[in-house]
């Protein structure tokens, strides 16, 4: 297929098509795949469509997805869809802020909280909220906030669905009885959604636009860049609301699916804002006591096995690979896997939530090979400085790439040492999450690694080229959270 | 062992009744409609181990998925170590594109990412009413640069309405990250109040300090020899999300007498005040509170001798201000 895209903009721009798998001088990323579109030249994409389902396009220039170049991709596939429905919508969630990014990342290096509205209080502890006297004091200590669950919030986004806020109410439409399939896609800058339709059960067929296993659910964390497709059947219902609520929950939209124009779906209430816990400080909790109402006596040993382990929070023997300095304030002294983990602030709410562990995919994974060899990638920060990078390094220090051979099979670990949740993409490829025995594992093209965690993906190297790899927390990446991947023909030895 | 398990893994689609699977109780059964097309024969199973799995096993009924991963994980799924590639140096997207354009290309995208502006941050702006009449009092900072190194222009001073201030101090100085929480300030201070006007180097270190204390310490010696230090300390705590009360402390300390600014040797002066603002808007935050100060030692004898009152509390009313 062709597309030409004109730049009529004053600035350079680009267009990445996110999770379609190109060849890599057709991927948009400029000064990795391309040089580019300049304002006024036409460059014309052109590549074969190899695969189909939900995707998304935007801009890889400046920061300019973030004031809106963005939109939704959709390929059928060529024959019958075996995923059956009798309508479909595409939801596209965004956040939208008046501030421009740039004037949101010098914020967040004035004030790394600048945009958090909903700090620990004096009048929370006097009235029993968030976290005890004691742990506020050992979280202080170590100069940590739990409440930094989003870095720029609800304070300035707007949430929209389609464009639409609360007020103008995206809606769609059904017809009674009906199957219908929701192409949910997250094409925010920085805010992770979590997803639901309250009273209605949410059947995902399929991740990052590959069909899944069919698993029921009612509530699922869309990472940015991820997308989901669910099949939902309203029934005899008149209308109900569409909820994609901030994972800090400084904010949410509601559009709505109604049998006829007018009806507008009920907006819940706003859940209470989570407190992070030591598993998002990468402690192992095994074992540990975790007491009634998830508190933590951090005086106490969590257990016996943690003695000869380091309990520190930046101790560099933990991470040998990553480069220490003023970007790295924290290393997880002890990450486990989350992949089976609820998502950040959902790990309480009384009914089901997706984790990455209930996912299979619904067709065989291409390449069943072991993985010939595995490799950590740290996700490192400093939340107070507002740095972001890579194994300490940011992108703008021109880190070497990750090298992969043409055609191998590699095991990549993503280990959080930071306290927020990051959606890790790679472009080019999709991957397979290390969950569940092999074979049918999901693959996807962002895994969102929760925080002090660890995800793995086995990744076969199968596009030759130069791809980015990055968070897509668009102000993560901007500010050092990516590498450049290659992959290449191994030379004749 | 393939023949097998594709027979099984068929019967078993075939029979199933579900189309979903239900989280919470932890079956699961894979759609029949969804497997249709899905050719179990032509998997390569080869490469799997699968000897320890329970081929009967595969509706997975009851089965604790987390747990399942680990031990499929850590028995027969695990990477071999396999070294990893040379780092190549080519740039393939040369091979399309003008290789300056790219070259050109890359070094915007890495100057793009290095992060480089101009803040500035007023503390203090405010008016100080005591029973030496209406004051003026100071502090802020503006600075230009990245997260590792910046120029800081910062001042404080105090002085009466309508009379020559009493007090004018202007530092500018490099201030470079040390580690996540502190930075080394190396640079000038310059004394514009009182007279005789000083100049002093400076070199200092300021930072974040466990639970969340904000700390400063600077060494200064003037282009007189004489040498001096300053303490600073304050902390932040909300009582709301818009109601901050932040207390702080200031101590000069002169290693000699210097009797041209009549300050002895020792604790030359304390401040300490508290306010508390009104935070609704970060950019703008109206704030009152309490300001006390008194002179130490030798310069409060010097003073003394002087006439003039060492010690003094007002009460404040000013505005933070951060662009």
């Amino acid at each position: 297929m062709r597309i030409a895209v004109t730049n009529r903009l004053k600035e350079q721009t680009s267009i990445h098509w996110h999770g379609l798998l190109v060849p890599f001088q057709m991927d948009g990323v400029p000064g990795v795949s391309f040089p580019g579109i300049n304002p006024g030249e036409t460059f014309v994409y052109e590549f074969p469509l190899t695969h189909s389902g939900t995707f998304w396009y935007h801009s890889h220039s400046g920061m300019q997805e973030a004031e809106g170049l963005f939109g939704p991709i959709v390929i059928d596939p060529a024959g019958r869809d075996p995923i059956a429905c009798d309508r479909e919508h595409v939801l596209v969630l965004s956040d939208w802020s008046p501030i421009h990014p740039h004037e949101q990342m010098r914020r967040l290096k004035m004030m790394g909280g600048y945009f958090n509205r909903q700090r620990q209080t004096l009048f929370g502890l006097l009235a029993g909220k968030d976290q005890s006297l004691a742990d506020r004091l050992a979280w202080g200590k170590m100069r940590m906030d739990a409440t930094d669950i989003s870095d720029v919030t609800g304070s300035t986004y707007s949430f929209l669905v389609n464009g639409h806020g609360n007020a103008e109410n995206w809606t769609g439409f059904f017809a009674p009885g009906e199957k219908v399939r929701l192409r949910v896609i997250n094409a925010s800058s920085m805010t992770n959604f979590n997803f639901r339709i309250p009273g209605l059960p949410l059947t995902v067929v399929a991740a990052d636009g590959n069909p899944v296993q069919p698993v029921e659910t009612d509530e699922v964390q869309i990472a940015i860049a991820e997308t989901y497709d669910f099949i939902v059947e309203p029934g005899a219902a008149e209308s109900c609301g569409v909820i994609a609520e901030a994972i800090d929950r400084s904010g949410l939209v509601r559009a709505t699916l109604a049998q006829r124009l007018g009806l507008v779906g009920e907006i819940p209430k706003l859940r209470e804002r989570p407190v992070l816990t030591m598993r998002d400080m990468g402690m192992d909790m095994s074992g540990m006591d975790m007491g009634e109402g998830g508190e933590i006596d951090l005086s106490k040993p969590a257990n016996s096995s943690m003695s000869g382990h380091s309990m520190s929070m930046r101790d560099p023997s933990v991470a040998p690979s990553v480069k220490m300095g003023p970007g790295v304030a924290t290393l997880s002294p002890m990450p486990v896997d989350r992949l089976a983990d609820r998502p950040t602030g959902l790990e309480a709410v009384d009914h089901r939530v997706l984790t990455y562990a209930d996912l299979r995919s619904r067709d065989p994974n291409p390449d069943p090979r072991v993985p010939s060899r595995q490799i950590d990638v740290h996700l490192t920060a400093a939340m107070e400085r507002y740095m972001w990078s890579m194994d300490g390094e940011a992108m703008s220090e021109n880190p070497a790439p990750i090298p992969f051979r043409l055609g191998e099979r590699v095991r990549v670990n993503l280990i959080n040492d930071t306290m927020m949740p990051h959606p890790i993409h790679i472009h080019g490829h999709f991957f397979e999450l290390v969950s569940g025995e092999p074979g049918s594992r999901a693959r996807k093209h962002t895994v969102n690694v929760l925080p002090g965690g660890k995800a793995s993906f086995d990744l076969t190297a199968d596009a030759e080229g130069d791809w980015a790899f990055h968070c897509h927390m668009l102000l993560h990446m901007h500010a050092g959270m990516m590498r450049v991947v290659t992959v290449r023909k191994e030379a004749a030895a | 062992m393939t023949r097998l398990f594709s027979i099984v893994a068929a019967l078993l689609l075939a029979s199933s009744p579900l189309a979903v699977r239900a989280q919470e109780a932890g079956a699961r059964t894979p759609q029949a409609d969804e497997h249709g097309g899905m050719d179990h024969g032509a998997m390569d199973h080869s490469q799997m181990d699968m000897s320890g799995m329970d081929i009967s096993g595969q509706d997975m009924k009851g089965m604790d998925h987390s747990d399942h991963a680990m031990s499929a994980s850590t028995v027969s799924d695990e990477p071999g170590d396999a070294p990893p590639p040379p780092v190549p140096s080519d740039f393939p997207a040369e091979r399309f594109f003008a290789p300056d354009r790219m070259a050109a290309s890359r070094a915007a995208m890495v100057k793009e990412m290095k992060f480089s502006t101009f803040a500035l941050q007023v503390d203090q702006l405010e008016l100080r009413t005591g029973k030496g009449g209406d004051r003026i009092g100071w502090e802020g900072q503006a600075w230009y640069g990245g997260d590792i190194d910046r120029i800081v222009l910062a001042s404080e001073g105090e002085g009466i309405f309508g009379e020559r201030a009493e007090r004018i101090e202007l530092n500018a100085y490099w201030r470079h990250a040390l580690d996540p929480w502190f930075n080394l300030q190396l640079g000038m201070r310059r004394d514009f109040r009182p007279d005789p006007q000083r100049t002093y180097a400076l070199v200092g270190i300021e930072g974040l300090a466990p639970y969340w204390f904000e700390l400063q310490g600077q060494l200064l010696v003037s282009n007189k020899g004489d040498l001096h230090a300053r303490g600073k300390a304050g902390y932040t705590q909300r009582i709301t999300q818009s109601l901050v009360v932040e207390p702080e402390a200031e101590v000069d300390f002169a290693f000699q007498d210097v009797p041209a600014l009549n300050v002895g040797a020792g604790f030359e002066r304390l401040e300490m005040g508290v306010r508390l603002r009104y935070e609704r808007n970060r950019s703008l935050a109206p704030y009152v509170g309490i300001n006390w100060e008194r002179k130490l030692g030798g310069t409060a004898d010097l003073a003394r001798a002087a006439g003039d009152g060492v010690s003094g509390v007002s009460a404040v009313f000013g505005v933070r201000a951060m662009f």
